[in-house]
């Protein structure tokens, strides 16, 4: 009966996305009045273990098992399928980062679980297995109803949030038939991303779009990001100039964020970029044209020459930092 | 061991021999699948009927999903222009209107075409689609996109690949490929790995993949020609369904902020909004 969730434990880290599925997976739990058993796989550390427990985890069951460090569709996906079997798990949730668009997929293909792939908010669990979710690119909301007994969600990341909920998180090292054969990629090279807080998880970024007119020009953005810790992000057009690195483009063919605060400095607003940070809980606009159609999809405007204007703004905020 | 006996080994070995040298030339000649969705043009005003349960099909321009078409299937396409031999073929499960959209794909340079006549009414339908049609074909790469840019399930590939008992490469930014082992670069969180897998395999793909292609003159004119292929579904399940679609909520009012008086918004990021 229990909920198993799946961390992403990408680089033998519990990353933000993975504590917010735990505690995601520990409410499901509640609401169908049964444990939650995270499912951690390959060689973590205890006091990973232990994050997994802070929230949310009754149990932590781990497969301590090297070849499990990096990810690899196919074995993870028997692996897991193996583990649901044995504790016949009900819901698995699933964060649906990188790793686990490799996941849950193929785990819904291979045990015919209904996935739903991308949740934004917890289940209805009153009758039918209802699910909210998000479609055509930011435009609308869909609710998937799972026909399946075993249902898998796919939690997209930042939705929820994560929140503590300490449990007792008991460790169980368990055992699964893995041959060398399962494994069917081979990891040559991991490079991370060198700047300090990755868009996809970041609390705050800062934008800028084809109005900053060169790659020259990034200090105002950069100056501004770093005054509040917000990672830094841009238009497809300019990651397609390389002003910026491809790894900074948002939009619908690019990354999909849903920070706290997206600033948009020098971009117009195009739907397609809207599609990648129209989920921001706070917009703001810095734009030279007050017929920008980025000021309609922003919560504050301001309407000048982002040259002037956002030094005066990295200024503000360096004070207001400072003060508190 | 009997004369007769030694001619019937002789005669496995020659057949072995042959089979192998079948295996080889088949390597050689690289066939790749690429899964093509059709979706609406990225501009659509998205708008629901029958009491918020379907997509307001009406007036809607229909394009092919960009993840297939600039990644997948340009990709596809370069790797076969390299190696100077080789098929690419598409394929799309859905209804006959969705014929123009599968000519664009062939007007860009897939050799031809394969549509799955059924409505993709869930992913897992939709894979069990593709794969029944891919299973004794001998793909060496099949493509999907990461995502289709309606429905946004990054699902399809990875089931797939499950179905085809095949590995699978999710959110790949680079593919190289020599005939029988390829290597990657794929998109994790916070970072990117590279990594290698022989073929057959399933990948799916996002930006970085390739540049966007425009189909010229030439191209349109033999896309007409090209052969579309029309198959009967298969049987299978769908394991999920939509029940209700509903609109973000409006978005209020935005307030404006005078330039001189930065200080302003700061205060309202903090005290109105408190996100600082
Ligand atoms: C299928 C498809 C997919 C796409 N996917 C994406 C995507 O994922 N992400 C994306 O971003 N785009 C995407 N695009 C492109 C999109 O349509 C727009 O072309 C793009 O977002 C525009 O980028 P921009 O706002 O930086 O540039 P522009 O549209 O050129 O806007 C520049 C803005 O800067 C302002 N400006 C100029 N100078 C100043 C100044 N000194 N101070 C302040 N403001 C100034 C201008 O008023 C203008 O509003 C896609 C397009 C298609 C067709
Ligand atoms: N109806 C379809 N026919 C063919 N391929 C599809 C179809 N739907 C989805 N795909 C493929 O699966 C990818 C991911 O789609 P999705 O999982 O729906 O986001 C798309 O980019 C296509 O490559």
């Amino acid at each position: 009966m229990a909920v198993i969730v799946y961390p992403d434990t990408v680089e033998k880290e519990i990353k933000k996305a993975s504590k917010e599925a735990v505690y995601y997976a520990s409410k499901v739990a509640g609401q169908l009045g049964t444990e939650t058993i995270a499912l951690a796989l390959g060689t973590l550390e205890e006091d990973k273990l232990s994050t997994l427990a802070k929230y949310g985890a009754d149990q932590v069951a781990t497969v301590h098992d090297e070849r499990l460090d990096h990810f690899d569709s196919c074995a993870h996906t028997k692996a897991v399928a193996e583990i649901v079997e044995q504790y016949s798990a009900r819901v698995i949730v699933i964060p649906y980062t990188n790793n686990g668009q490799g996941l849950a997929p193929r785990l819904s293909a291979r045990l015919k679980a209904g996935l739903v792939p991308g949740a934004v908010d917890f289940p209805r669990t009153d009758g039918d297995f209802v699910v909210k979710k998000g479609v055509f690119s930011g435009k609308g909301f869909a609710y998937y109803k799972i026909n399946t007994d075993r249902k898998i969600i796919g939690m997209l990341p930042n939705s929820i949030g994560p929140q503590e909920n300490p449990k007792a998180g008991a460790v169980e090292q368990l055992n699964v038939t893995l041959e060398d054969s399962d494994f069917t990629v081979q990891v040559k090279d991991v490079q991370k991303s060198t700047e300090g807080v990755p868009l996809s998880e970041a609390d705050l970024v800062v934008s800028g779009g084809r109005g900053l007119k060169g790659p020259e020009n990034w200090g105002v953005i950069e100056d501004l990001a770093e005054t509040i810790g917000a990672a830094t992000a841009c238009s497809r057009p300019v990651a397609d100039s390389e002003w910026r690195p491809h790894h900074e483009h948002v939009g619908q063919t690019g990354q999909t964020i849903r920070p706290s605060l997206y600033i948009a400095i020098g971009i117009s607003g195009a739907i397609q970029h809207l599609a990648g940070i129209n989920k921001s809980k706070v917009i703001v606009a810095i734009n030279k044209d007050p017929e920008a159609p980025i000021l309609k999809e922003a919560d504050y405007g301001i309407v000048a020459d982002a040259f002037e204007v956002v030094p005066k703004l990295t200024e503000a905020l360096k004070e207001k930092v400072a003060a508190s | 061991m009997g004369s007769s006996g030694f001619q019937l080994f002789e005669f496995l070995v020659s057949f072995g021999y042959c089979f192998a040298r079948i295996e080889r030339r088949k390597i050689d000649l690289m066939k790749s699948l690429v899964c093509i969705s059709k979706v609406p043009d990225t501009t659509t005003k998205v708008t629901f009927t029958d009491n918020n349960t379907k997509f307001n099909e009406e007036n809607v321009q229909y394009i092919v999903n960009p993840y297939d078409e600039w990644y997948s299937l340009v990709r596809a396409l370069e790797l076969k222009e390299a190696k100077g031999e080789g098929t690419v073929t598409v394929v799309n499960v859905g209804p006959a209107d969705n014929e123009q959209t599968i000519r664009k794909a062939l007007a860009i340079g897939a050799d031809d075409a394969v549509r799955i006549d059924a409505q993709p009414t869930d992913g897992y339908y939709t894979a069990a689609q593709i794969a029944a049609h891919a299973k004794d074909k001998g793909y060496d790469l099949v493509w999907a996109g990461s995502e289709s840019i309606d429905y946004n399930g990054f699902e399809v590939g990875g089931m797939l690949a499950e179905l085809l008992g095949l590995p699978y490469v999710q959110n790949a930014t680079s593919i190289d490929y020599d005939g029988s082992s390829a290597t990657l670069v794929r998109n994790i969180e916070g970072g990117q790995e590279t990594l290698s897998v022989h073929s057959p395999f399933v990948l799916s793909t996002q930006k970085g993949m390739a540049e966007a292609r425009i189909p010229n003159m030439r191209g349109i004119m033999q896309a007409k020609k090209k052969p579309l292929e029309v198959i009967s579904p298969v049987e299978a399940e769908n394991l999920t369904e939509i029940t209700k679609f509903e609109h973000p909520p409006e978005k209020g009012e935005v307030k404006m902020i005078d330039p001189e008086n930065v200080e302003e918004l700061v205060d309202l990021l903090q005290n109105e909004a408190k996100v600082l």
